[in-house]
């Protein structure tokens, strides 16, 4: 504890947040009690470690049994992935191809509809709106994929896609690319949103004192400030629809396909690891082994992402 | 105007800006209008279908006579493990991040992890669900594998709504409780938790609704897709509200579609109902604190 004087109110407490909270029960008896409550609360956080190192463990341990007899090369080279057939292959690149696929489709849509929507509610809409417009979105969110991908199936490809020309397959990249596109619309906004909030006020007053009108200060000054966090939101986001299932699994197809075409029936890493797992899989064969392998390349795709865009939260959050 | 060396143009520069304000408010509308057709396309393929008799029946092989009863009782065996085990933990693990762990690599190192958790795709919990409670604890594909699979997927939710509920509470709660003598369990146990409570309300409700909802864990760790009876213990195979919506989502036939939309309609009420229930009780319960 400092030496110098202390102004322990409790506004300077909220303020400074946690970083500097002071320990006013340094000096309190630790009973065997409060000492179990500790330790029985530190359990409960040492389980959430468990469970990644669970994670990781589980997807390395089955990986090395598939890698003893796929080599990592031909698994993240191949351009075959026949997993079931008599004469299998492991080839990645279509299963790579597919998700990338249905991703840039979603970020497509989400991408500018996000960020507008973001823009909108911060930056346009009255207190009353945005009261609103907010939780409506969020809803978005919450709904469950396998509502998705029936909606995906049934109306974006079944109505829509087969109104405009009814020869197209009615299991393609597209419908399901579109549908996860707008499930994440309720991310990129909300992250992007938040950036666009904390960018000072001085910043917005400067370029209005400068002639500036509206849109100028919103497009020119608000969003490159912002830029960083909006750019967060984007990797956020697309880390999401790289690793969304249901939709895939039930509007792309499952054909594992080298394709950029996407009115083409393909597969993605999620969509075959639900494939398999659908059939009945036994413990120790390949095919359910290449599901990990499978799995721990999703898993460390997302993870990449994720670390990134956190990190990027975290540098801009300095900046202000 | 034109040899004007400044020349603002106001005019076009508003009328740029009005044309800007309206596509981005289309931009914003867009995400509700697809909300908006998502739920007509549902009740109207599926609203025929509701009946008595789809809710208490079982899931058979014609579509005439189909019920979703033993997935409704799944679902709710589901929440129950999920809220008897993700809840305690998650609320365990905010508080001790909050008020006891030393600023420190410990603390970094969790909260890291915590925020990684959140964004690991759902199909991985299904794979860890599979390695090892499936096949590890030998549980089988059962209620508790899936349940416990799905509290694993939860956690950070609540974990993360914890937190933010039990940072927003003012230092001298905890000061003024000291004051008196309490010691660190009993501030938090009178103190924190009880103020807080709304806050883990809401966080605990959403992550009950995620957890609902989800499929694809459930794929992996093997629900059944029809069954006929309805699981009477914890490591009793089972079947649950998304997992029919997707198996008669994949059947052919447009009469199985029906049944599958009829079943969404089932869930998204379900979780319409969560969701008011979760805004109730905050209203509730931040009435009796300030009154």
């Amino acid at each position: 504890m400092s030496s110098s004087p202390e102004p322990a109110s409790a506004a300077v407490a909220e303020t400074e947040g946690a970083s500097t909270k002071v320990d006013f029960s340094a000096n309190l008896y630790a009973s065997p009690r409060e000492k179990a409550v500790k330790y029985g609360l530190g359990a409960c956080a040492l389980l959430t470690v468990l469970t990644t190192l669970g994670i990781i463990g589980i997807l390395l341990y089955e990986s090395v049994g598939f890698f003893l007899q796929v080599s990592v090369i031909d698994f993240l080279t191949g351009t075959e992935w026949r997993f079931a057939s008599t004469d299998p292959s492991f080839g990645v690149l279509p299963l790579v191809a597919g998700t990338l696929l249905i991703t840039v489709i979603a970020a497509a849509v989400a991408m500018p509809i996000g960020l507008a929507s973001a823009i909108y509610i911060s930056e346009y809409a009255s207190p009353r709106a945005r009261r609103w417009l907010k939780p409506s979105l969020e809803v978005l969110a919450g709904v469950p994929t396998v509502v998705y991908g029936f909606f995906a199936l049934t109306f974006v490809s079944g109505v829509i896609i087969q109104g405009i020309d009814s020869s197209l397959p009615p299991l393609n990249a597209l419908s399901a690319g579109l549908v996860v596109g707008i499930m994440i619309i309720p991310m990129v906004a909300s992250v992007s949103e938040d950036a666009i909030r904390a960018v000072p006020n001085s910043l917005a007053e400067g370029a209005y004192a400068l002639g500036a009108t509206k849109f100028e200060v919103v497009l020119r000054v608000i969003v490159p400030a912002a830029l960083s966090g909006i750019i967060a939101s984007f990797i956020l986001a697309l880390s999401r629809a790289i690793g969304e299932t249901m939709i895939v699994a039930i509007a792309a197809g499952a054909t594992a396909n080298l394709t950029a075409n996407p009115l083409e029936s393909i597969q993605t890493m999620t969509g075959f690891i639900v494939q398999v797992a659908k059939g009945d899989i036994d413990q120790g064969t390949i095919s359910y082994q290449s599901l990990f392998a499978v799995g721990l390349l999703l898993y460390l795709i997302t993870l990449g992402m994720n670390l990134a865009a956190n990190w990027i939260i975290r540098r801009y959050r300095e900046n202000y | 105007m034109e040899d004007n060396a400044f020349n603002p143009q106001l005019q076009k520069r508003r009328r740029y800006g009005q044309v800007i304000t309206g596509l981005l408010f289309l931009a914003t509308v867009f995400g509700l209008l697809v909300l908006a057709t998502l739920i007509v396309d549902v009740v109207t393929t599926g609203a025929g279908w509701l009946s008595r008799s789809f809710i208490s029946g079982y899931p058979g092989a014609t579509p005439e006579g189909s019920g979703i009863w033993p997935a409704i009782v799944g679902s709710l065996y589901l929440m129950g493990v999920v809220a008897g085990t993700a809840v305690p933990i998650g609320v365990g693990t905010a508080v001790y991040l909050e008020e006891y762990a030393d600023e420190g690599l410990f603390k970094r190192v969790i909260q890291v992890n915590i925020t990684n958790l959140a964004g690991v795709p759902s199909v991985v919990y299904g794979i860890l669900g599979l390695g090892v409670f499936v096949y590890l604890f030998a549980m089988g594909n059962s209620l508790l594998a899936a349940g416990l699979t799905l509290s694993l997927l939860v956690l950070p939710i609540v974990v993360i709504s914890t937190q933010e509920a039990i940072r927003s509470i003012p230092q001298g709660i905890r000061e003024s409780a000291f004051a008196l003598g309490a010691t660190r369990s009993q501030m938090i146990w009178h103190h924190l938790i009880p103020i807080a409570l709304p806050g883990i309300l809401t966080g605990v409700i959403l992550s009950l609704s995620r957890a609902v909802g989800e499929t694809a864990p459930l794929v992996l760790v093997g629900a059944a897709l029809a069954i006929n009876f309805t699981p009477a213990h914890l490591l009793d195979d089972f079947t649950a509200l998304p997992m029919l919506v997707f198996q008669w989502t994949e059947e052919p036939g447009a009469a199985f579609q029906e049944l599958a939309a009829a079943a969404i309609i089932v869930l998204l009420a379900f979780l319409l109902l969560m969701n008011l229930s979760a805004i109730l009780l905050r209203n509730y319960f931040e009435d009796q604190l300030t009154g």
